[in-house]
Parts: C-alpha cells; sequence; structure tokens
C-alpha cells in the first residue's frame, strides 16, 4: 500500500505554527508594491515651482480619455511654472482612470507621476475628478490627503518622480545615473539599483513582503541562511522584533496621548 | 418500566418518585444544552483549526476569537426564505431533518460522561441513561440517521438530491456492517451491551482500554467506518461541496438547511464520544490507580479531553486527505473493512475463548487469505489468457 498520503498529515501540522497569510486587512495594511500604479500626483521642483508646462501630451496619450488639461501662458511677474506656460486647468476623472501610467511616460518635465495611494472611495462624482489644487504637491513635497482618501503613515513615501513606470534604470547604459530632477521635499535621489545592482527592500517597503511569503515557499526555495534550525532562530528573531517595533509604537503612542492631555 | 429502560442507575434503587423523575428532566435538558453548545464550539472549532492548517486566520469578527460566529450564522440561516420545492412531498420534505437531527441527540444519551453524582442524598450516574442495549441503540439510531438522508433527497422532487442520496446511503450502509462487526469485539471482552459495564471492563489502567486489548486494529476500523458513516472527510461523498451540487440537502435552505449541518456536527460529537467509550475507557484516567478517580470532576475532564483529541482528528483528516472516489470508497468498505473486521473478530472470539492457542486461528486465516489471493491471482490470469473455468 502506498503510504504516501501520511505526508499530508505532516504539512498541515506544520502549517499549524507557520505565519498566517491573510491579513486584516482595513486594520492591517500589506506592504505594497515598490512600483505600484495609485492616483497621481502633480510635482514641484525644489524651489516649489510647478513641474508642469501645460503640454496636454498626457491628455493626448491616455487611453481612457481621463485626463483634460488647459495650459496659460506664465503671468510674467509671478510665474507658476519655469517654462513657457504652466497648466491652470489639470483635471483627472478616477472613474475612467486605469492606472496604465501612460500619461506619466509621456511628461517630458516628471511632473505628473502615480503614487502608491489608491484607497479613495468618493461618494460622488465630483469628489471622483481631481482638480489641479487636489492633484499638487503640498508645500512639503507630499501628496495631499483628501477626507476620502484612506492612508496611513509612510503609504505618501516614494510616490514622485522618483517612482516611473518604466526605469530609465532598467536599461544597462543608464544604470548608476541619476535620470530624474530634483524636487521638492525630496532632493535629487540616488538612482534606483537597476537589474543588475543591489535590490534595496528596505526603501522599495517590499521587505516586509518577501518576509512573510518565504514561510511558504517550498523548502528547496527557501535562502540556504534561512532553512533549518538557522532560519528558525532567524525567524524568531524577525517576530521578536516585529513585537518589539509594535510595542515601542504602542508605547510612543500612549506618551504623546499623555503629553496631549 | 422506566426504570429498566433507563437502566441500572443508582438513582432508581429508593424507586421511582417525582424527585428521580425532575432529576432526570434536568439531565435531559442539561445533555441537550451540553450538546447544542458544544455543537456551536465544534463549528469554532474545525474553521479555526483548518484555517490554521492551511495559513488562514478563520473567522475572526463574531465575539472574542469569533467565538460566536455559529451564532451569527444560525441566526442568519433562521431568517432566511424557507424555500419548499413544489414537486417536493411536503410533509417527508420537512420531516427529513428532524429524522437526522433527533438521532444524534439521542445516541448521546448513553454515553457515560462521568462517574456517579450525589447531590442532597441522591446519587446518579453522569450519563442521561443507562439502558442494558446501550451500544445497540448507538446503532440503531445510526441507522435512523440514514432515513433522514434518504428521505431529504427523496422527497425533494428533484433528480440531484435523489441521486445524492442514494450514493450517501449506500455509504452509510455498507459502512454500518463494518462498524457492527467492530462493536462486537468489543462486546465480546465486555461480556455487555451496556456501555457503562463497557467503561467498566476497561477501568484499571491504560493497557486495559480496548484499543491496546484488542489490537490496534478494532479501533482503526471502527474509527475508519465511522468517519464514512459520519460523511466526514475523506469520505463525504454525501456532500462532496467541491465537486457535486450539494448531494443530498441540494434543495434544502434556512433553518431546515442548518438542522442537517448541526446534525451532521452533533453526529461527530456523539461519535468521538462512542469512540471514547468504547476504545479509550470512557471517563477514565490512564492510570487510575494513581490519579483519584474518586472526584467528580477529573473523569470528565478525561473525558473532554479525549474527545478532544478525537475531533481535532477528525478536523485534521479533513485538512490532510483528499476525498476518495466513489468507487474506492465501496471497494474500502466491502473488500477491506468487513473482511478484516470479520477475520479479527474470530481472532478475538478464539483467544476470549482458548486463551493464546487462540491466535492460531489468525495463523489459519492468514493461510486462508493468501490461498484466496492466489486462486483469485490464478483466476484473474486464465480469464486474460481467454481460458474457460
Amino acid at each position: 500500500m502506498d503510504l504516501k498520503f501520511l505526508g499530508g498529515f505532516k504539512l498541515t501540522f506544520e502549517h499549524l505554527a507557520r505565519p498566517r497569510v491573510t491579513r486584516q486587512y482595513p486594520d492591517e495594511k500589506r506592504p505594497k508594491q515598490p512600483r505600484q500604479h495609485g492616483r497621481h500626483v502633480l510635482n514641484r521642483y525644489e524651489d516649489g515651482m510647478e513641474k508642469c508646462i501645460g503640454c496636454e501630451l498626457c491628455a493626448g496619450v491616455c487611453p481612457a480619455d481621463c485626463i483634460y488639461v488647459r495650459g496659460l501662458d506664465n503671468p510674467p511677474d509671478h510665474p507658476v511654472s519655469p517654462g513657457e506656460r504652466y497648466g491652470y486647468v489639470y483635471e483627472i476623472n478616477y472613474l475612467r482612470c486605469i492606472h496604465c501610467d501612460l500619461c506619466v511616460e509621456a511628461c517630458p518635465t516628471e511632473a505628473i507621476t502615480e503614487s502608491k495611494l489608491f484607497e479613495f472611495s468618493f461618494t460622488n462624482r465630483s469628489d471622483a475628478i481631481y482638480t489641479r489644487d487636489e492633484l499638487l504637491v503640498g508645500d512639503d513635497g507630499l501628496p495631499q490627503k483628501m477626507p476620502w482618501e484612506d492612508w496611513r503613515i509612510g503609504d505618501d513615501q516614494h510616490t514622485s518622480g522618483w517612482m516611473r513606470a518604466t526605469s530609465p534604470s532598467g536599461a544597462a547604459a543608464f544604470e548608476g545615473e541619476v535620470q530624474w530632477s530634483g524636487e521638492l521635499g525630496y532632493g535629487v535621489r540616488a538612482p534606483e539599483g537597476g537589474q543588475s545592482g543591489h535590490r534595496d527592500d528596505e526603501a522599495t517597503g517590499s521587505k516586509q513582503l518577501r518576509d512573510t511569503m518565504e514561510a511558504h515557499l517550498l523548502p528547496e526555495d527557501i535562502p540556504y541562511a534561512h532553512r533549518g534550525m538557522r532560519g528558525r532562530v532567524w525567524r524568531a528573531k524577525l517576530s521578536a522584533t516585529k513585537k518589539r517595533d509594535k510595542h515601542e509604537a504602542g508605547k510612543a503612542r500612549r506618551a504623546e496621548a499623555k503629553a496631549a492631555r | 418500566m422506566i426504570a429498566a429502560l433507563l437502566g441500572t442507575d443508582p438513582l432508581f434503587n429508593p424507586g421511582v418518585h417525582w424527585v428521580e423523575l425532575l432529576i432526570v428532566v434536568i439531565k435531559v435538558l442539561a445533555a441537550f444544552g451540553v450538546l447544542l453548545g458544544s455543537v456551536m464550539l465544534m463549528i469554532w472549532f474545525e474553521r479555526k483549526v483548518i484555517s490554521d492548517m492551511q495559513s488562514r486566520i478563520g473567522p475572526n469578527r463574531a465575539g472574542p476569537y469569533g467565538l460566536l460566529q455559529t451564532l451569527a450564522d444560525g441566526i442568519k440561516l433562521f431568517f432566511k426564505e424557507d424555500l419548499v420545492p413544489e414537486r417536493a412531498d411536503r410533509f417527508v420534505f420537512k420531516l427529513a431533518p428532524y429524522l437526522a437531527l433527533i438521532p444524534a441527540l439521542l445516541v448521546f444519551t448513553v454515553v457515560p460522561v462521568g462517574g456517579d453524582l450525589t447531590i442532597a442524598g441522591h446519587t446518579f450516574e453522569l450519563q442521561v441513561a443507562d439502558p442494558p442495549f446501550g451500544i445497540l441503540f448507538v446503532l440503531a439510531m445510526s441507522s435512523i440517521s440514514v432515513y433522514g438522508v434518504m428521505l431529504a433527497g427523496w422527497s425533494s422532487g428533484s433528480k440531484y438530491p435523489l441521486l445524492g442520496s442514494v450514493r450517501a446511503s449506500a455509504q452509510m450502509i455498507s459502512y454500518e456492517a463494518a462498524l457492527g462487526l467492530n462493536v462486537v469485539a468489543v462486546v465480546l471482552t465486555a461480556r455487555s451491551l451496556s456501555t457503562r459495564t463497557i467503561i467498566g471492563s476497561q477501568a484499571h489502567a491504560f493497557w486495559d482500554w480496548n484499543v491496546i486489548r484488542l489490537g490496534f486494529v478494532p479501533f482503526f476500523l471502527f474509527l475508519i467506518a465511522i468517519t464514512a458513516e459520519l460523511n466526514r472527510p475523506p469520505f463525504d461523498l454525501v456532500e462532496a461541496d467541491s465537486e457535486l451540487v450539494g448531494g443530498f440537502n441540494t434543495e434544502y435552505s434556512s433553518i431546515r438547511f442548518a438542522l442537517f449541518y448541526l446534525a451532521e456536527f452533533m453526529n461527530t460529537i456523539t461519535m468521538s464520544a462512542i469512540i471514547v467509550t468504547l476504545f479509550f475507557g470512557g471517563p477514565d484516567g490512564p492510570i487510575p490507580r494513581f490519579i483519584p478517580t474518586s472526584d467528580i470532576w477529573m473523569p470528565i475532564v478525561w473525558f473532554l479531553a479525549k474527545t478532544l483529541v478525537f475531533l481535532f482528528g477528525y478536523v485534521w483528516l479533513r485538512a490532510a486527505l483528499p476525498r476518495l472516489r466513489y468507487d474506492q470508497l465501496m471497494d474500502l468498505g466491502w473488500k477491506v473493512l468487513i473482511p478484516l473486521s470479520l477475520a479479527w473478530l474470530l481472532v478475538v472470539a478464539a483467544v476470549i475463548v482458548w486463551g493464546w492457542w487462540g491466535l492460531l486461528v489468525g495463523v489459519a486465516e492468514v493461510g486462508l487469505g493468501f490461498g484466496l489471493a492466489r486462486s483469485f491471482g490464478v483466476g484473474a490470469a486464465r480469464t486474460e489468457a481467454g481460458g474457460t473455468f
């Protein structure tokens, strides 16, 4: 008799102690992919000038026809953008947008990029149409939070010109070269790793995701350093760190609340 | 008459008065409440454990740790529209869920939960009834629950439930034979049909439990047979939720559907308790000589712990094993379980009669088995060669 089916008992029993893959979504969010396509932002230069020059290339390339741009000559005494013109009407209809990022590709000045923010549940059509004032980054260079948007601390990081749909660093000739202009709140950032370079999980926010998934890989797919007893120690350290972080965050929050009182 | 039915309970020694009847009624109500509560917990337990085994979280919204999930589901089902198909046999259609539920409730009455309890001068057994035919009652009730399944499918007036119920009743009836044969082995050693006498016969230490005394095989055969009888995975062809439309309960909705569900889980609990009673000494600890059993609570704790092990086992089976095909199921029942049970029963009987010399019967059986297998092989080879006998 073939007794291989007994392996099913072993596997299911082992899974009792493994970490869960399910996330309690509204309470706890999964880390987002580094190049997630969320809602757009209109970026500014380091001096606060708007990057948009009102050229309407984004509107022209948009397959869903959701962008509406009108350009206007810059007022000579206080210009809005460093170019000749600026976008004085800029509207994106999120009931139509398919987040393909072609507008980001088309933009000659890195004015429009996509953030990682995707959790907006507006309740009427006028909220669905984001105007220029809503899309523009704030004075600190970070996206503005609309009342119907749900995002937490850190979700607005790594969202600007640094984030392109296709990275120029992906081409071998551009590896290690800075491919974007400096911007408000971030300055000039170091280039991405590219195809052959070091992948910085911490910076892109996908480290946590990979740690979680690793516990569910087949034994041969797990890196050597994380197998067996060594892996057990590593996982224990990981969960201890998580617990400590959670504890300290709670402590900080309580202290803050106390100070506020 | 009542005293004879309820058996050798010391409660009736002074005679049957209204106080005794009141105690019986209280016992019945308590058993009913405990059983319903444990069904609620069992459904929660199953969903939680199976999600743990699949790296999920499981119900965690209703109440602490999702404990009230079953209650929430029950309330939801209760308020759903109650549909009766147009071509259904209305009376039988409405009767069938109760035919499934009531036997499940009744089986628990003969399960000894603990030792004797004395309250205000009245000593009684922690068991609703202890009739001298206890274990036959269990078999009878599990036969009656087949009617629930069969009539539910037949009265729905629809082809899917009918086919489902035919499969289901065939399965349940097939495995009842193996079930009964292994019970006979236990009854032979205990020399009684009463459940309390059966646990009494095992109450010395764990090596006197029937699971060891009968040589493990009857226990495993009984476990397999009872899993099939309960329609639990891997024998859940009755429902086969990932393959069939739904089996015998396709046309059922609302609270009637919930009753089938309730009956299934209640059967799981009571049959785990029956396994513990028959093979694991019921409420006895492993070594009663060192762990005092005079206490009232310890036996109950042992009983619950042992039952819980089997409940976990059922969930584990569900997580680990794929469903059997129908012909595999029937092959296992008729060609493996029944012959093995019969052979082992003969050995047990021979050992009881002749002592260890009885094992020679086992040797003879092994020889006979080889002979049979050989003759089947030769026959098959000749048929393949185109010959005749």
